[in-house]
């Protein structure tokens, strides 16, 4: 490694890795949203991740792959519980019920205290660096937009547009859903995982309600039409508060004020692109 | 005389206190267009629902291809052969004229998803023929110039024809149709009487749902008329037209004037 990228990765590697983690968040956010499933629970499923992962390298010292694994599996069947009550709802109901889960989560952690209690869990290792992060983004990525030009992605199309008349053609709605759920799931858990291996401190307080609505935000500054857009928001929404940092308090102002800009102006986000599969 | 394609047994479905359809039963014979009318709040568009599981039937069975689909979801009924469209169009606007039948295709698309996300030969061969096939379709109702522009750009007689082409390329036996020509003038409703007698003589069987009476006693070779959910009537369009019940039942809802101009013609 050169000499002045190691100076820079010292000095700003927790807000390059960031960027990488945020844009793993913005992907899991896109798998719900591109069947129009307004699911908030990303934050809920990266702090089970987050913990897992946690618990796992502090209180038993086990191998980091085999760390990020669980990390996508714990909260993959997280999902697929909470799945059998709220896969029927839509629209804010299911957000309610989402946001409804991560607050219970948060409670748990708090009040639990094999795993820190409202401390937290810190002197976690410092075992997620760059290639490792940003490995997995490109690996998750290639897989997303292959996947949204493939029938699956005119699937999720179908569903997001008209649910009735996807069903109608015999679109097995229910299938995709889950899937999309458990998907966003298990990279939100990875997304934990990686986050708690490079800030070496994870807290119950961290994986909330404003966590969630940040995750969504980078889905709603991209726009969904194509995994590229929910992964640019995430880099530009993480990237602004350090680039406005003359502003002190007032530069997460500016993240407000994007968000309300871009659903105004350009309501299919910065990337309102339409995916074209067949040409 | 071969076993019914469709039967439905005492269907009734019930929404908080309305019992929308009322213990309705009929069968559709294999190779039929069969007519399904009424006056408007007869129960037609819920018995669609119903026999396409979008609703389910509170009571009573429906029996497809001589097995019991009561309780089967909507996908697997369209994996067995039936294949709908619907009364207020469904097109998915923001796709191409392609995708849109090719999003009908999905259900005979049978590579598994690792295949397709990782583009191995097997998906991309499977697309191919799927293309080639929509594109065949989409011939047949002369959609094939407009196959790459968005469905929301379409003219109304246009998405009223790919909503049927796309429930076509399901590959149906039974093809549900509802209002299939609401809102188009003379010319297309004969244009689209030609295509649904082109598409029976391929092998698909019809049940429609349609005001036009011109229309439905020119095309049906049976018919079924419902009336506040029942089912007051059944037969070919001269008996139906003689039927007593069914000239109640229009001049009592005020579609006297249709219902005549459709029957002296």
């Amino acid at each position: 490694m050169p000499q002045w990228l190691d100076d820079f990765l010292w000095a700003y590697g927790s807000f390059v890795y960031g960027l990488g983690v945020n844009a793993i968040l913005g992907l899991s956010m896109y798998a719900v949203l591109a069947l129009g499933q307004l699911s908030l629970g990303q934050a809920a499923f990266m702090g089970i991740g987050a913990y897992a992962s946690a618990v796992l390298t502090l209180k038993f010292g086990a191998p980091f792959p085999l760390v990020l694994t669980a990390a996508m599996v714990a909260p993959a069947i997280a999902a697929m519980i909470i799945s059998v009550p709220t896969l029927r709802l839509t629209g804010v109901y299911l957000a309610m019920a989402t946001i409804g889960f991560g607050e219970v989560m948060r409670i748990l952690y708090v009040n639990t205290d094999y795993i820190g209690g409202a401390l937290g869990l810190s002197g976690i290792p410092e075992k997620a660096g760059g290639s490792i992060i940003f490995g997995l983004l490109a690996v998750i990525l290639a897989g997303f937009l292959s996947a949204t030009r493939s029938k699956i992605g005119r699937a999720f199309e179908a569903i997001r547009e008209d649910e009735d008349a996807a069903r109608a053609i015999g679109i097995n709605v229910g299938a995709y859903k889950l899937s999309a759920l458990v998907v966003s799931a298990a990279l939100a858990g990875l997304a934990g995982a990686l986050n708690a291996h490079f800030s070496s401190f994870i807290g119950p307080n961290e994986y909330g309600f404003d966590t969630a609505v940040t995750i969504l935000s980078y889905a709603i500054l991209g726009g969904v039409t194509t995994p590229l857009g929910p992964v640019l928001g995430a880099v530009v929404l993480s990237a602004l508060p350090e680039v406005l940092r003359p502003l002190h308090d007032f530069r997460l102002v500016f993240n407000g004020l994007v968000i309300v800009l871009v659903v105004i102006f350009l309501p299919r986000g910065i990337l309102g692109l339409h995916t074209r599969r067949v040409g | 005389m071969s076993a019914p394609l469709l039967e439905v047994a005492a269907v009734t479905c019930r929404f908080a206190g309305l019992t929308a359809v009322d213990a309705v039963s009929f069968a559709v014979e294999p190779g039929r267009i069969h007519g399904l009318i009424g006056p408007n709040g007869a129960g037609k568009t819920t018995l669609f629902n119903v026999i396409s599981g979008l609703l389910d039937a509170g009571d009573g069975s429906l029996r497809f291809r001589e097995r019991d689909i009561t309780t089967l979801p909507p996908h697997a009924r369209v994996a067995l052969g039936l294949g709908r469209s619907f009364q207020n169009l469904r097109v998915f606007a923001d796709m191409s004229v392609l995708e849109n039948v090719l999003a009908g295709r999905h259900n005979r698309l049978k590579v598994p998803w690792p295949a397709s996300v990782l583009r191995l030969p097997s998906a991309r061969s499977e697309e191919k023929a799927a293309v080639a096939r929509a594109r065949e379709l989409l011939a047949v109702v002369k959609l094939e110039d407009k196959a790459d522009a968005l469905a929301a750009s379409l003219a109304y007689g246009d998405q009223r024809r790919l909503e049927i082409v796309r429930a076509l390329a399901t590959d149906p036996m039974l093809l549900l149709l509802d209002e299939p020509a609401a809102g188009m003038n003379p010319t297309e409703t004969a244009m689209l009487a030609e295509l649904l007698r082109s598409v029976r003589g391929g092998g698909v069987t019809i049940l429609l749902v349609e005001h036009d009476m011109n229309f439905v006693m020119g095309l049906c070779d049976r018919i079924t008329v419902l009336n506040f959910g029942r089912k007051i009537a059944e037969g070919t369009p001269k008996e139906v037209r003689a039927d007593g019940n069914v000239i109640e039942a229009y001049l009592g809802a005020g579609d006297v004037a249709r219902f005549l101009e459709g029957a002296r013609r």
